[in-house]
């Protein structure tokens, strides 16, 4: 700067040449405004673009797992199928040949010659290896259907969705296809005589973990992620509120206290992974607290999250004025008396925003949970904190490895749920921060 | 307010310490290891699932063959793992581990072979490949007029005349895939002896004794070079397909399985003339595969519920045979005599140490 306005003083003001000089000057300044507000536009632009093309992918790939491709059969229960009891017993309608039922009804509304091994092969391989479950519940949900025939929708083979969704390439040789020339001969007249149809897939919430494509659910995984979630907000809400104001508000400003903020900070930043192998060592090994069970999985979490509410709290009490504390302690009110009945009353705001930015974290997180066993197949839905069970991006990433193409679909589709999730949370933050907080 | 926060906080602790209580009663087999076995024992709870009606479907967890070992050698009891599932047979030191924290008792049951191939993509004309043109394109030295030169192959041609003139870039199994073990030995190994390598290495090669020499001479010859011909792939298949898709002119490396569920998407290549299938794997033409194994803790079966059960279901002719679930999801079969063993073995519960005898 001294530099540049030396040689002005020596100079008269309003010599043409120092006018000259000043205006390139303030022209330069300009255009290195001009300059430094472009790299601004173009970081967001560079930043958009990334997101809009991540987005379109995951939503052109994912948006067709919320349909799903069904059979509309006339599944007659034939009472022979269910042993000789009348009426059948409980084992017996158990254990009832549902598979037979269901082919049998495909072979007639296909016209398939069931005798015919070859071709019953071929046509049997249209419906879902899971069809069956869905007769099976159906019995037993009313056991007086038996020797009645029932409309059902039964679920079509992975292949055969695809198929349906427009995924599969019929010009590829016959023999490099999943599905045979006469294979989409009888669906093509199916999905004609309709029925063969899409339907809206609620089995991609309902269902739990499957090998097969067509029946697999982020049940489980969502019911896992919700207890996990749970979990966090009971242990770690209570734990970094109570630490945050205690360290706002008593603790003494000394070497020790130092210490602490600095190694919360340093918490916050550790790799997740870390917190899954304290988690194997302590809940587990020392604990004994099953493997794999939604309750480890909170508890890491929740410590996981830790330092981000202390912060988050510790940073929304700072900013309560002093002139409140000490107008309430000015009328008579004791230290605690100050901090539940003003202070903290004032930073809710700040300490729910930090508390489901830390969850929506958390929700998102797969590293710690691989170390405690829950990234598994779990078929049965968990009842209570302490069975297995998996997480949502879990299951994403699980289902990313799959050789199926069906998968491929419903990774997307279970990304999209997720993403659902976290900007609902991150939403919700947002309001809350512009409804209730104060400025001062 | 200060003794109500105490008893809450400590009505909590004590709740919880209950809770754990309640849950050391297991009643749900616990699996864990390789992921390539995991599609096949994902299918084989399911079905048991629903054969099963009265027990629990069995948690089967992904993580590696090694890793899954590793748990099930944690020890006996209630919070360890009943059954680790294996792409590769159990090491030695593996099962002394195992000893040292009381896991005495190892069941091992094979239960079918998983075949390796090497796919283009789908467009590409015939691909005939032997080990040795794979060692001549991925190896990092390579023989040349009687001594050992650094890999500069530019294209599959100049190694095969009969290949076409692609540039050398195969994707195979990163370190941490038992896939790569398989894949060294069956491959590199095969062509370091195809192209007389293995001499050189050996002549090459420094050590104390014989056995020494030889040991690093076998590792010099499976060391690929590193200018980017070929591709490390630490992810899964999926990941591999999706850098064959990118890059048309690339070579993957797969299981025979997923190979299977993407045959519109791939085409295989034949390795020394055989083309990898279900039959030419289980005969033993093939030369490429390896045999998959599950590994359970005998000290479980009869104390876990379901765990006998679900090994006995694992074994059985309706899920192992030929027309069964797994061997449509790609499994390459076991032959019908060696599957009578496998369920003799599982009825009379041998375990590792008793085999060894």
């Amino acid at each position: 700067m001294t530099v540049d306005t030396a040689p002005m003083a020596t100079e008269a003001l309003d010599s043409p040449r120092s006018k000259q000089a000043m205006k390139a000057r303030i022209a330069r300044r300009y255009a290195a405004e001009r300059r430094f507000r472009a790299y601004g536009v173009a970081a967001i632009l560079f930043g958009l673009t990334f997101l809009v093309a991540l987005f379109s992918t995951i939503m052109v790939r994912g948006y067709s797992a919320f349909l799903q491709s069904a059979f509309t059969l006339d599944v007659h229960l034939d009472p022979s199928a269910f042993g000789s009891t009348t009426p059948p017993s409980e084992t017996d309608i158990r254990m009832a040949d549902y598979t037979k039922l269901a082919n049998r009804a495909l072979f007639q509304a296909l016209g398939v010659d069931p005798a015919n091994k070859a071709d019953a092969r071929a046509a049997s391989q249209l419906l879902s290896q899971n069809a069956d479950v869905q007769i099976r519940k159906t019995v037993e949900a009313d056991p007086t259907v038996i020797g009645k025939s029932v409309q059902l929708s039964l679920l079509a083979h992975g292949n055969v969705d695809t198929l349906m969704k427009g995924h599969f390439d019929r010009s590829v040789p016959e023999n490099r296809r999943q599905l045979s020339d006469k294979q989409l001969g009888w669906l093509d007249k199916a999905a004609e005589a309709g029925l063969l149809g899409k339907h809206f897939n609620t089995g991609l919430f309902t269902y739990g973990a499957s090998s097969k494509p067509e029946s697999a659910g982020v049940g489980v995984a969502l019911v896992g992620s919700l207890y996990m979630m749970a979990i966090v907000l009971l242990i770690a809400v209570p734990l970094g509120v109570a630490a945050a104001v205690y360290l706002e508000e008593f603790a003494p400003k000394n070497l020790l206290t130092d210490t602490i903020e600095v190694n919360i900070n340093n918490l916050a930043a550790v790799p997740s992974i870390v917190f899954g192998l304290l988690g194997l060592a302590i809940f587990i090994n020392f604990m004994g607290i099953p493997r794999s069970a939604a309750l480890v999985g909170g508890l890491v979490l929740a410590l996981m999250t830790l330092p981000t509410i202390i912060i988050a709290t510790r940073a929304a009490v700072a900013a309560v004025p002093p002139s409140i504390r000490e107008a309430a302690l000015g009328v008579g009110a004791s230290k605690m008396q100050s901090i539940t009945h003003h202070v903290l009353p004032l930073a809710v705001p700040g300490i729910l925003t930090g508390t489901i930015i830390g969850l929506a974290k958390a929700l998102g997180e797969t590293a710690p949970l691989l170390m405690i066993g829950m990234v598994a197949f779990v078929v049965d839905f968990p009842t209570t904190p302490l069975d297995s069970a998996t997480a949502l991006p879990v299951q994403i990433y699980m289902w990313a490895t799959a050789a199926e193409r069906g998968f491929v679909e419903r990774t997307a589709g279970a990304t999209l749920i997720l993403l659902a999730f976290l900007v609902c949370m991150n939403v919700t933050a947002v309001i809350l921060r512009r409804r209730y907080e104060r400025r001062w | 307010m200060n003794s109500k926060f105490i008893a809450i906080t400590a009505a909590t602790a004590v709740g919880m310490g209950a809770f754990a209580c309640a849950a050391l009663a297991r009643d749900q087999v616990k699996v864990a290891g390789s992921s390539t076995v995991l599609p096949y024992a994902n299918i084989v709870a399911e079905q048991f699932g629903k054969a099963f009606g009265n027990l629990k479907t069995p948690i089967i967890e992904s993580g590696g063959s090694g890793a899954g070992i590793k748990q099930f050698c944690a020890g006996v009891g209630e919070d360890k793992i009943d059954v680790a599932n294996s792409s590769r047979k159990i090491k030695d030191t593996e099962i002394a581990d195992c000893a040292k924290n009381g896991v005495n008792d190892i069941v091992e049951v094979k239960f079918g072979y998983d075949g390796i191939v090497f796919a283009v993509d789908a467009g590409a004309g015939e691909w005939k490949i032997e080990p040795k043109d794979l060692y001549l394109a991925l190896a990092a030295e390579v023989p040349k007029d009687g001594a050992l030169v650094a890999n500069t192959a530019k294209t599959w041609k100049e190694v095969n005349p009969a290949l076409p003139e692609w540039p050398i870039v195969a994707f195979i199994p990163g370190e941490k895939h038992g896939t790569r073990e398989v894949f060294e030995e069956k491959i590199l190994h095969a062509g370091a002896k195809a192209t007389g390598a293995d001499k050189l290495l050996l002549a090459k090669a420094e050590g104390k004794d014989d056995a020494e020499k030889k040991k690093n001479a076998d590792k010099a010859a499976v060391k690929v070079r590193k200018d980017g011909a070929a591709v490390d792939i630490d992810g899964d298949y999926t990941e591999t397909l999706a850098r064959i898709e990118s890059n048309k002119q690339g070579v993957g490396v797969f299981g025979l399985s997923f190979y299977e569920n993407n045959k519109d998407k791939l085409k295989v290549a034949s390795i020394s003339g055989v083309e990898p299938s279900l039959e030419t794997v289980a005969s033993g033409k093939y030369p490429v595969s390896r045999p998959l194994f599950f590994y359970v803790k005998k000290a479980h079966l009869g104390v876990v519920p379901g765990l006998k059960e679900y090994v006995e279901f694992f074994t059985s002719d309706k899920v192992l045979s030929a027309d069964g679930p797994l061997v449509e999801y790609g499994l390459v079969p076991l032959p019908d005599a060696e599957r009578k063993e496998v369920q003799e073995l599982v009825k009379s519960g041998k375990t590792l140490a008793t085999a060894a005898k």
